[in-house]
C-alpha cells in the first residue's frame, strides 16, 4: 500500500524524524491559512499525488508570499498532473502540502527496501540526493553505500553514523545524520514498510538533518497489525476496476490491450497474458481469480472487464486443481447469462473433471469458443478479435 | 530416489483442524502412500483428539517425539504462520513446506535469520508443496496430474506448474519430484538450491523450471547452471508482458526500479545454455527439445 508524501511525514515526525513542519491542505483556503500558521517568508505547495516526479511535472511550486501560495494552490489543486509515472492522462490533485521552506546547504539520499538475496533490510545512503537513484546506481554505483541490516539487532546508531559520514559530511552533521537514519529504520521496521525514501535528505544552511520529500510504501500483508496506516489510504489514487476487484477478493491490474483474460493463478494469469502477446494481440488485463472462483465472482469479473470499452474479446484459462473444472463451467455459464456477453468468449479448461466441464458448456447453448490447450486458445480468441 | 520427501517421510500437519488443513490432508493421505505417511497433527488446544485416525498434539515437539516425524507442513493463517515454522524448526523437523500465502515479510526475515543457525530446509511459503510422484504428495496440488518419472520441476507458481506437469505427462515424461518454491519475496528454497538438489539426485535425468518477473533468483539459478549444472534444464519465464511497477499477484511478482524484468531473466537463462521458450504451451516440448540435445 502506498501514501501520501504527507503522510508518509506524519508518520515519520511521530516517531522523531525530522521533517519541516507543514500541514496537509485540501483548499485554497486550508493552504492560505496553513502558510499563515507556518508563518516566515517562504513555502513550498506540493501537490499530493502518489506518482513521482512531481516537481518536473509541475506539481511543486516554490513562493514567497501568501498570494503566491494562492496562486500555487488555485493551480494545483483539480489539475491533472502528468509526471512519468502517472501515464499520458495524469492524476488529478486533490490535496496539497504547504511547508516552511528550507535553506538547502546540501542535498543527500537515503532509501531502504526489503533484499530478497539477503533476506535483509538494506539501508542506501548516497552524496547525489535530488536525482532518480536508479541513474546514479547505473552511472556512479561507487557513490551508492549500503548496509544489509541484522534484524536481531537493528541498525545501531554506531553504524548509521558510520553510514553517513561516509558521505563527507562533518562529525557534527554525521552524528545528527546518523540519529536521522537509526530513527528512520527504526519507523520502516515497526510500521512494515516495504519501501522508504527520503529524496533529498537534506542538511540545511543552520546544520539541521531533515527529510524534504518522503516515499513510504507498506507491505500489504501486514496491514492487518496496522490499522492506523489502513485508514491513511486514498482510493482516489487507485484503479477503479482495481478496487472494485479487490472487494470481491479477486486480484486485477488493467493493461491496454483488447482480449481481456481471466485465469486461476498469478503465475499462469501471466502467462496468459504471455501467449496472447505471441500470438499477435494485446491483454486487457491482469486477473487472478485465485482457488475458488465462485459463481458470483467470475460474474463480478465478467462485469469488470466489460466496463473497458475496448474489450473485443475475453479468454477464460482455468487449469482445475482443487478447482474442479465442472464447477467452474456452471458458474461461467451463468456469469455470461447474467451480463449477456456480446463479444467473442474462448474457454480453455484442463484439469480436475474437465470431461464434465466441457459437457457443460457444450449443452449449455451458450455462443462460446472452447479450446482445449493454451495455444488452442490464444490462437482462437486473437482471431475471434479480427488481428 | 527423489529430493525433499519421499514415501520414507513422516509428516506432521500444522493447522489440521482448520477447514483448509482438513481438505488437504484428506487428498494427501488418499495419493499413494500417504496414509503410512501422514502421521500427526498439531493444532494448540487440540492434543488428545485425532483426525481420520491421525492424532493430534498440542505442540510439534510432541508430536515429533511421539511419531519420530522429519517434514512438517503447515496450514495455519497468515499472521501465526512465520511461528508456526519456528516451532517446526525448534523441534528438530528438517523440512518444513508451508503453504500459507499472505504472511508478512517482516515475520519471513526474522523466520529466515533464526533459521540460518539450524539445517533444516524450508520451502514457501505461499506455495503449493512438493510432490514425488507415485509415493506422497504434501501439499495443494492435484495428484492425479503426475506421472512417476525422472523429470524434475521447479517453479515460483500454482497452476503454472500444474500445467506445466500435465504437459509433461501427456508427452510421456514422468516427474521425479515437483516443487512450488513460492511466490513470495522472501522465502526458503530458491531455484538455485532446488536445481542443486535434482542435479545431484540420481533419478532425476533433466529439470524444467519455472520463473517469473520479480528479484532475481532466476539469474542467479542461471549463473550456477553454466557452471555446474550436468543435467539438460528447460525454462518458462512468466510476465513478459507485465507492467514495471505492479504486483502481478505474487508478493514477489514486481518488477522495480527496472530491475527483475522477464528479458533479463531470459537472457541469463539462455547464456547459461537453457533451452527456453517464450510460448507457456510448449514448456513440455523444450524439454523434450533440451533433452534431444544434450
Amino acid at each position: 500500500m502506498k501514501v501520501h508524501e504527507y503522510q508518509a511525514k506524519e508518520i515519520l515526525r511521530a516517531r522523531g524524524v525530522p521533517v519541516p513542519r507543514g500541514h496537509a491542505c485540501f483548499t485554497v483556503d486550508e493552504a492560505i491559512a496553513a502558510a499563515t500558521d507556518l508563518d516566515g517568508e517562504r513555502w513550498v505547495v506540493k501537490s499530493q499525488i502518489h506518482a513521482g516526479g512531481r516537481g518536473k511535472g509541475g506539481g511543486v511550486r516554490v513562493v514567497d508570499s501568501l498570494e503566491g501560495v494562492r496562486e500555487a494552490a488555485e493551480a494545483m489543486l483539480g489539475m491533472m498532473l502528468v509526471t512519468h509515472q502517472t501515464g499520458p492522462e495524469g492524476q488529478q490533485v486533490n490535496r496539497l502540502l504547504v511547508e516552511e521552506g528550507v535553506e538547502i546547504a546540501r542535498e543527500l539520499y537515503v532509501g531502504l527496501v526489503i533484499d530478497r538475496s539477503s533476506q535483509r533490510v538494506v539501508v542506501m545512503v548516497s552524496s547525489e540526493g535530488g536525482t532518480e537513484i536508479e541513474e546514479v546506481a547505473a552511472t556512479h554505483p561507487e557513490k551508492i553505500f549500503k548496509k544489509f541490516v541484522d534484524p536481531k539487532i537493528g541498525l545501531t546508531e554506531a553504524e548509521a553514523v558510520e553510514m553517513m559520514a561516509q558521505l563527507d559530511l562533518d562529525p557534527a552533521q554525521a552524528a545528527e545524520g546518523g540519529r536521522f537514519l537509526r530513527l528512520l529504520f527504526e519507523a520502516f521496521w515497526e510500521t512494515d514498510a516495504s519501501l522508504a525514501e527520503i529524496n533529498p535528505l537534506v542538511i540545511t544552511a543552520d546544520d539541521r538533518v531533515i527529510a524534504l520529500d518522503a516515499k513510504f510504501n507498506f507491505d500489504d500483508n501486514a496491514l492487518f497489525r496496522h490499522p492506523d496506516i489502513v485508514a491513511m489510504r486514498d482510493t482516489d489514487e487507485e484503479d477503479p476496476a482495481e478496487l472494485e476487484a479487490s472487494a470481491v477478493g479477486l486480484s486485477y491490474i488493467s493493461l491496454d490491450g483488447n482480449i481481456g483474460c481471466l485465469v486461476n493463478g498469478a503465475g499462469l494469469a501471466m502467462a496468459t497474458m504471455d501467449i496472447i502477446k505471441l500470438y499477435g494481440a494485446e491483454p486487457a488485463n491482469f486477473l487472478d481469480v485465485g482457488g475458488g472462483a465462485t459463481t458470483d465472482q467470475v460474474t463480478e469479473a465478467f462485469k469488470i472487464m466489460l466496463r473497458n470499452p475496448d474489450l473485443k474479446a475475453i479468454l477464460v484459462n482455468i487449469f482445475g486443481g482443487i478447482m474442479r473444472c465442472d464447477v467452474v463451467a456452471e458458474g461461467l455459464v451463468q456469469a455470461a447469462e447474467v451480463v449477456k456477453l456480446k463479444i467473442p468468449l474462448v474457454v480453455r479448461l484442463e484439469g480436475t473433471n474437465v470431461e464434465r466441464g466441457r459437457e457443460i458448456l457444450e449443452k449449455s447453448g451458450l455462443d462460446m469458443i472452447t479450446a482445449t490447450t493454451m495455444a488452442d486458445a490464444a490462437e482462437k480468441v486473437v482471431a475471434a478479435t479480427g488481428n | 530416489m527423489s529430493i525433499l520427501i519421499n514415501k520414507q517421510s513422516r509428516v506432521i500437519t500444522q493447522g489440521i483442524t482448520g477447514k483448509t488443513g482438513q481438505f488437504h490432508t484428506r487428498n494427501c493421505l488418499d495419493y499413494a502412500e500417504g496414509k503410512d505417511c501422514f502421521v500427526a497433527g498439531v493444532t494448540p488446544g487440540k492434543g488428545g483428539q485425532d483426525f481420520e485416525g491421525i492424532p493430534i498434539f498440542d505442540s510439534v515437539a510432541e508430536a515429533r517425539a511421539e511419531t519420530g516425524a522429519d517434514v512438517s507442513v503447515i496450514y495455519v493463517p497468515p499472521p501465526f504462520a512465520a511461528a508456526a515454522i519456528d516451532e517446526a524448526v525448534a523441534a528438530g523437523i528438517k523440512t518444513v513446506i508451508c503453504i500459507t500465502e499472505g504472511v508478512p515479510v517482516k515475520d519471513m526475515i526474522l523466520t529466515r535469520d533464526r533459521m540460518r543457525e539450524s539445517d533444516a530446509v524450508l520451502v514457501g511459503p505461499n506455495c503449493p508443496g512438493v510432490i514425488t510422484p507415485g509415493e506422497i504428495k504434501i501439499g495443494i496440488m492435484p495428484g492425479y496430474i503426475h506421472t512417476q518419472g525422472r523429470i524434475g520441476v521447479v517453479s515460483r507458481s500454482g497452476t503454472l506448474t500444474y500445467e506445466v506437469v500435465d504437459q509433461l505427462t501427456k508427452l510421456g515424461m514422468g516427474q521425479s519430484s515437483c516443487v512450488g518454491i513460492g511466490g513470495d519475496p522472501v522465502n526458503g528454497l530458491k531455484h538455485l538450491d532446488v536445481m542443486k538438489l535434482f542435479n545431484d539426485d540420481p533419478d532425476t535425468d533433466a529439470v524444467v523450471m519455472c520463473g517469473e518477473i520479480g528479484g532475481s533468483d532466476e539469474e542467479e539459478c542461471a549463473e550456477w547452471i553454466s557452471q555446474h549444472m550436468k543435467k539438460p534444464v528447460a525454462a518458462f519465464i512468466a510476465g513478459v508482458t507485465a507492467p514495471p511497477g505492479k504486483r502481478m499477484g505474487h508478493a514477489g511478482a514486481i518488477i522495480a526500479g527496472g530491475r527483475g524484468t522477464a528479458a533479463d531473466k531470459i537472457s541469463a537463462l539462455e547464456a547459461a545454455g537453457v533451452t527456453v521458450t517464450a510460448n507457456p504451451a510448449e514448456i513440455g516440448l523444450a524439454m523434450r527439445e533440451a533433452i534431444d540435445k544434450s
